[in-house]
């Protein structure tokens, strides 16, 4: 029997010939990756420890995101505890680097890993064809000590995409609708997959916005096959491949999805579910405070270029604050170079550091009662960005641009 | 006997604990914050020996392992729910917190009401009916009865 490229990464990590859905598999890991969301409390109970030890330190990778700079005395004591912690240790550590996940994507993810990350979005990196799975801080130090850890082999949903993506509709605008036809546990401790021909057509940028959000219908992890294009990426970040997995033909699917990408359409998640999408023009007109253009899913070179074309020669809404964040040092210099800061600031924009921002809520932009943001970001969820009785609104960099011009929910095409 | 809070279904982790707070040095300074943004009371009723019962999909979200380490720090004594998010059940046992799966128990109780629950035998008993709930797959059956994973690492 034919196994999918879930199943294939697993079992090359349990050291066995082959495993199925359902096995429960003990695995080494790759490489472990871990944010400021948790770090402090990992170190904690690392330092608890009978005996206290790392496996390999060449597999972690600590990058602190999610708050900095750091907002608070309590934040910047995490932070220390984090940093004095590699460095003394000699791991591998970024701070002001960027997005996680971005950080990840540039420098580290190789095809055929599997990754383990302290974050619920490191299903990104199947985006180059690694197994990235999120995890909390306990399964994080035992894979930190030991190497290792457990794994059920994950069924796995397969969508084969077809055609192309028309103008004005974006990748995020693909996997919204995608989760809210499978719903926000539709994928829950499932693999999706994506392939068919369809996906030759998509950027890299395109399928880590793809990947990043599977993790919002429940998926463990999020693969997409190896092609030219991902292999061009890999190069030009200086290296080589793990492994090459597919899955074979005559592999097992739980459910196959065929998605004609022409027939999507500009999508907008409302407050406060991810899976609760409707087509972008019925929110038009929805009144907004604030709009972010950034995140691990849309803060790439490409989502900038999207939103300065947008808004090139237009200006931000009276009273609407617009936040661009950069997913990294990496993109923030290309902007910088291709002028695209400057449109954003000529428009109205504030340009932020690299880091997650609004879209976990707790550090930079956050908006206060009754608002109501159009973002870029991860979730929606109540409370998300802010205020508990605040409201979130999902899509793509151009949506979330042309309602930044406009103060209300606004299709690109329709400015 | 334990007191139930019950709460809806798709419940994500920044509920049970929002971000403002993760970055905070211990979890017992993360607790008072719990359920925030659904039941403000929450943290100040909740007594040891309390249940936690959910709708579908309790623990979307957020990989963030507070989420179940403040509810325990609570003393929250188990989370019954009709499914879980994957990373949270895995988190909740990796913790030494039991979380179970009963199809039946969301929809015949309400808040407040008072339940007792005997996970050997995998029996809820709400006034004079009872509940049979799904038992935990072996593995991590036996992460849970030696104390969580960690201790695992500490024999």
């Amino acid at each position: 029997m034919g196994m999918t490229m879930a199943e294939k990464i697993i079992a090359a990590a349990a050291g066995v010939e082959s495993c199925k859905a359902g096995d429960i598999e003990t695995v080494t890991i790759d490489k472990l990756m871990s944010n400021d969301g948790t770090t402090h409390l990992t170190i904690d109970m690392y330092n608890n420890l009978k005996n206290p030890h790392i496996a390999d330190t060449s597999k972690l990778v600590w990058i602190i995101d999610h708050n900095i700079p750091a907002d608070s005395p309590k934040t910047a004591a995490s932070h220390k505890k984090m940093r004095d912690f590699a460095k003394e240790h000699g791991i591998t550590f970024y701070e002001g680097e960027g997005v996680c996940h971005q950080v990840m994507m540039e420098k580290h993810v190789r095809p055929g890993e599997l990754i383990f990350g302290a974050d619920s979005h490191t299903c990104a990196y199947g985006a180059l064809g690694a197994f990235g799975t999120g995890v909390g801080c306990t399964d994080y130090l035992y894979g930190m000590v030991t190497g290792t850890s457990w794994l059920l082999v994950p069924e796995t949903i397969r969508f084969n995409l077809h055609g192309k993506l028309n103008k004005g509709v974006y990748a995020r605008d693909l996997i919204l609708t995608i989760i809210g036809r499978i719903s926000a546990n539709g994928a829950n401790y499932k693999a999706m997959e994506f392939a068919g021909e369809g996906l030759h057509e998509l950027s890299i940028a395109d399928r880590i916005s793809i990947c990043n959000l599977c993790v919002e219908a429940g998926a463990k992890t999020a693969l997409m096959e190896v092609d030219d294009v991902a292999l061009e990426y890999l190069e030009a970040h200086g290296r080589q491949p793990k492994a090459l997995y597919k899955s074979d033909e005559d592999a097992v699917f739980s459910e196959v999805f065929d998605i004609d990408l022409s027939e999507i359409q500009p999508i907008v998640a409302k407050p406060h579910f991810v899976d609760n999408v409707v087509p972008a023009k019925e929110c038009e007109g929805v009144k907004i405070d604030e709009a972010f253009l950034g995140s691990c899913n849309n803060g790439r070179i490409e989502d900038l270029r999207v939103g300065a074309q947008v808004i090139k020669g237009k200006h931000v809404a009276d009273k609407v604050r617009f936040l661009v964040v950069p997913a990294s040092r990496d993109v923030y210099k290309q902007a910088l170079e291709e002028g695209l800061l400057d449109i954003f600031m000529e428009a109205g924009a504030m340009v932020m550091n690299p880091n997650c921002s609004v879209c976990w809520g707790a550090c930079q932009g956050v908006i206060g009662e009754g608002e109501t943001l159009i973002s870029t970001g991860t979730r929606n969820f109540k409370g998300r960005a802010g205020h508990k009785d605040s409201f979130v609104y999902l899509a793509s960099a151009a949506t979330v641009t042309a309602s930044a011009i406009r103060g209300c929910i606004t299709v690109a095409e329709d400015l | 006997m334990g007191k139930v809070f019950r709460f809806n279904k798709d419940v994500d982790t920044d509920q049970i604990i929002a971000s403002q707070y993760l970055l905070f040095p211990t979890i017992d300074e993360m607790k008072e914050h719990t359920f925030e943004s659904l039941n403000s009371d929450f943290a100040s009723q909740v007594k040891p020996g309390d249940f936690v019962v959910a709708d579908e999909n309790f623990g979307c979200g957020s990989s963030r392992e507070q989420a179940p380490s403040v509810l325990k720090a609570l003393g929250v004594k188990a989370v019954i729910a009709k499914s879980f998010a994957r990373i949270f059940y895995r988190n909740s046992i990796n913790i030494g917190m039991p979380v179970i799966v009963s199809k039946e128990l969301y929809d015949v109780v309400s808040d407040g009401d008072e339940m007792e629950l005997d996970l050997q035998a995998g029996l809820i008993t709400v006034g004079d009916k009872q509940y049979a709930c799904t038992k935990l797959p072996e593995k991590m059956q036996q992460i849970l009865d030696q104390g969580g994973l960690i201790a695992s690492l500490n024999q």
